[in-house]
């Protein structure tokens, strides 16, 4: 690397005006950590009113303004922003090239959305309170019921819309223009491999997303009638459109950390993947598939047999090739020589959790048993276990695993497992009980409940306190790695970690792969 | 006896929840079924279908969990550094590749086939004994009798829990946020077709034990039945997120016998007759108020509040509309204000309950404006 490089700007005009990859994923990182605080504390008011039946904390007004932010918060927040700064950081360093394609953007759509959250969080002080109509904003609750800020609500959803498609462009214009010489398609590593079809997604989505609540805007404000049955609109059309948008992002959100994932297992197995092909096919086929299963979410709304039949299969099939996922990482593990870091550890509760999360969807898929789990807390435990033992997990594993290169400091190994049991115990203790409450008959977003769900309640309850002080412990461990930790020059953090980010120094340098790095014969991803 | 021998059983799952049975004992009433952990089969031939089919699938998830978990936790504890083992290199197998997708493909197919009998069984509406229409509102049910003869029994039903029990000043009771005024009734062995649908926003219609849950959306009239094998006492909820009193809006169905059912539906067709004498009454100002009142906690409360004082909805005390024309204070009862969530009432209650709300809200809370409303005085200003 020459000397005459500028390193970062001084002051706060470095992260103002930065066009380099490490420093805006670093934004990013911090941004979607500071989100999920937030939307964690949304959670907190949530399980501290359900502590008990009656209410005592909140109003049931508010209550839903919680349940509603929440959701936003963390879904497009902290989950999305989080895996696009590990997007930023990674992708230029795994394929070998200098920065993202499109650095000025990169910016942009980073600092867009800040003011964007502020937008939205803001509308929690304005009469009639913050948007209160769950995360899926179904209409006409979220039109002509909606309280005035939900206009606040629709021009922050574009915006962030808008930054994630930009994001998405990015991603898409690096990895197809800005592999070093070498690195085949079939030789990115997984995590690129998801990242790419993720963005694919995001572009194909986004605009769906932006239609449908400027089709909310327009029955607001200018009188139409989309979503109003008086006017001659069809309110369930709304929820197709909010679904074709709304299924492939849970898999936006998933896919990155199937990447994740398949990174960090085989690095503490010391044994290369297994399945590498397959494991791209399958990412791509459940990709596929997230188009054409939307209405599962709408079992109930009242569509047609022969609809509903298309659905059921369709979303069935998706077992196939998230099975297929999983047996590979298990395999990958078999006959390896494992040791058990804390992100390694992550990644076998992402395992585990994930799983138990698939089967529940599986349960979900058949439709005449939807008919008794729907809306009810069953739905809530099974996406909290994808969402939160799926991406969240697997986010903090690849914190863990890349915070070493990326500071050149070791975190406290004993720290780390401990947030992790301490994770996993207050998300299980949180999640599980929800499944019987909900097979039970309880249904989701109801700020009181009747009696005989009080001690799962409580359970639940005590359990999210846990989780959610588990995580003070993650970034108190943070921060004092990036201050004090232990300083690591080895360019290979773990003895097993294969790939391009680990031939550059640690920690990694301002400007990387300056010059293309040349590859050997064996794949990248090995 | 046996209940609480299963309830401890149950408890003994782990000290925690026990230490939590015991906090909130105190709030728990006997007799009812806590804690449960799982769908109950309920009453009818589709929810025993349901229940199979929920069981199938997951002892079939059960099964492969088991092997799954079982191979990586195998590989856990043998494959691990600090054994020593050198790690294998192999990381590719179409055979086995080709193995794991095709086995659980068959597995899907095998359970696609029960799902899609009942499905099509939870379909056919054909051959219902008789339709009841449900119309979910911001936050309660109307159920209506559809009969031929054009006489239609309908009513409302409301959440009965009192606010004293919700902000726990009182002691639960033991069917807390489950119990309403008046609960829907159905005779047993009957196919009883639902038509749902809603007034403002979408509801879902759920009773857990009857099988039923469909979304009731303004506009549009959703079909589905249910056929109660048993007698007895079911309830549910509203399921889809419908505003601030979502969790207030609970379904009770009442399944009777046929003779208890034809009793009942003579009863309400009694009172709806007696209800139209009222119309033609004149009742005094203490009629009035005593009967306005209770309309009031029923309806007004929730939005408006227990003292007027306003809420989700604008004050009553000292406002404009209850302190001003009375042909504007009766307008606004009867047609509601379009674009806001105060609902069009007038043809939600019957005109002796708008006749004493009106007089109730014009005279309660300081508004002491001394004027009455009629049931003739509403029954000619609807009629224009």
């Amino acid at each position: 690397m020459g000397d005459h490089h500028h390193g970062p700007a001084k002051g706060l005009s470095r992260w103002l005006f930065t066009t380099n990859h490490k420093d805006i994923g670093t934004m990013y990182l911090w941004f979607s950590f500071a989100m999920f605080i937030m939307g964690g504390a949304f959670a907190m008011v949530i399980r501290a009113e359900l502590f008990q039946p009656g209410m005592q904390l909140v109003d049931p007004a508010f209550f839903n303004q919680m349940t509603t932010l929440h959701g936003l918060v963390m879904v497009f927040g902290a989950i999305m922003p989080s895996f696009v700064g590990l997007a930023n950081w990674m992708i230029p360093m795994m394929i070998g090239a200098p920065d993202m394609a499109l650095p000025r953007m990169n910016n942009w759509s980073f600092w867009i959305l800040p003011p964007a959250f502020l937008l939205l969080a803001s509308s929690l002080f304005m009469e009639g309170g913050a948007p209160a109509f769950g995360w899926t904003f179904y209409a006409p609750l979220s039109t002509t019921y909606a309280p005035p800020s939900v206009t606040y609500f629709i021009f922050s959803v574009h915006v962030l819309g808008l930054s994630s498609i930009m994001g998405s462009i990015n991603i898409i214009a690096t990895v197809m223009n800005m592999r070093a010489p070498g690195m085949t398609y079939m030789k990115m590593p997984l995590f690129v491999w998801t990242w790419l079809i993720t963005a694919f997604l995001l572009v194909a989505v986004m605009p769906v997303l932006a239609g449908a609540v400027t089709m909310m805007l327009m029955d607001i404000h200018f009188g139409t009638s989309f979503f109003s049955a008086a006017g001659g609109g069809d309110p369930v059309l709304f929820q197709h459109i909010f679904w074709f948008f709304g299924h492939p992002e849970v898999y936006i959100i998933i896919l990155p950390a199937f990447g994740v994932v398949s990174q960090i297992i085989p690095a503490f197995s010391r044994k290369p993947l297994f399945g590498y092909d397959s494991m791209v096919y399958a990412t791509a086929s459940i990709a596929f598939l997230s188009f054409i299963v939307w209405a599962h979410h709408m079992y109930t709304v009242g569509m047609p047999i022969a609809g509903e039949l298309f659905f059921m299969y369709a979303t069935m099939l998706i077992a196939v090739p998230t099975g297929v996922k999983v047996f590979n990482w298990i395999t990958t593990m078999w006959r390896g020589a494992m040791t058990f870091e804390t992100p390694m550890l992550f990644c076998i509760g992402f395992l585990v959790l994930f799983t138990i999360g698939g089967f529940t969807g599986l349960m979900l898929s058949i439709a005449p048993a939807d008919f008794q789990y729907h809306d009810s807390y069953f739905v809530v435990a099974h996406f909290h276990y994808v969402m939160v033992a799926g991406a969240v997990f697997s986010m903090t594993a690849a914190v863990y695993y890349w915070l070493p290169k990326w500071c050149g400091r070791m975190y406290n190994e004993t720290m780390g497992k401990t947030h992790f049991w301490i994770s996993f115990i207050g998300f299980n203790v949180t999640f599980f009980p929800q499944h019987f409450v909900g097979l039970a008959g309880m249904p989701r977003r109801i700020p009181d409940y009747a009696l005989q769900f009080a001690d799962f309640n409580m359970m639940s309850s005590i359990g999210a306190f846990i989780y959610g002080a588990s995580q003070i412990l993650f970034l108190y461990n943070v921060i004092a790695t990036i201050v004090a930790g232990k300083p690591v020059s080895d360019e290979k953090v773990w003895d097993g970690a294969e790939g391009l980010e680990w031939t550059v120094a640690t920690p990694a340098p301002y400007h990387t792969f300056e010059t293309p790095p040349t590859l050997d014969a064996k794949p990248a991803h090995a | 006896m046996c209940f609480e021998a299963k309830r401890l059983a149950k408890l003994a799952l782990g000290p925690v929840l026990m230490l939590l049975s015991m906090v909130s004992a105190g709030v728990m009433a006997a007799g009812e079924k806590v804690n449960e952990v799982n769908m109950a089969p309920g009453v009818t031939a589709v929810g025993q279908n349901i229940f199979d089919l929920h069981m199938t699938i997951f002892w079939i998830c059960v099964i492969i969990g088991l092997l799954v978990f079982g191979v990586m936790f195998y590989s856990i504890i043998y494959h691990r550094k600090s054994r020593g083992v050198t790690p294998a290199t192999f990381h590719e197998s179409t055979k086995v590749e080709i193995a794991w997708t095709v086995v659980p493909f068959l597995i899907l197919i095998g359970m696609a086939v029960p799902a899609t009998s009942t499905l099509l069984e939870i379909y056919d509406v054909e051959d219902a004994e008789m339709d009841i229409l449900i119309t979910g509102y911001q936050w309660k049910w109307k159920y209506e009798y559809l009969s031929d003869d054009g006489e239609n029994v309908s009513f409302f039903s409301n959440l009965r829990t009192p606010q004293s029990e919700i902000y726990n000043s009182e002691d639960k009771g033991q069917h807390y946020l489950l119990e309403v005024d008046e609960p829907l009734v159905i005779p047993v062995d009957t196919k009883v077709r639902f038509l749902v649908t809603a007034n403002d926003v979408i509801h879902a219609w759920w009773v857990p034990e009857l099988a039923v849950k469909r979304d009731a959306i303004p506009g549009f009239i959703n079909e589905t039945w249910t056929l109660a094998e048993e007698e007895g006492i079911y309830r549910g909820q509203c399921a889809e997120l419908c505003g601030k009193d979502h969790g207030f809006m609970p379904v009770v169905v009442n399944v009777v016998s046929q003779g208890e059912y034809d009793e009942w539906l003579s009863g309400k067709k009694a009172e709806a007759a007696e209800i139209k004498e009222l119309m033609a009454q004149t009742f005094t100002m203490d009629e009035l108020m005593e009967r306005g009142k209770a309309v009031y906690d029923r309806n007004c409360l929730a939005c408006h509040g227990a003292n007027g004082e306003g809420g989700v909805g604008t004050a009553i005390a000292a406002s404009a509309i209850a302190t001003g024309d009375l042909a504007g204070h009766l307008d606004v009862g009867i047609n509601g204000v379009a674009g806001t969530a105060m609902q069009a009432f007038g043809g939600q209650i019957n005109d002796v309950e708008m006749a004493a709300v009106i007089t109730y809200q014009r005279n309660a809370f300081g508004n002491n404006m001394g004027d009455m409303v009629q049931p003739i005085d509403v029954f000619n200003h609807k009629k224009g």
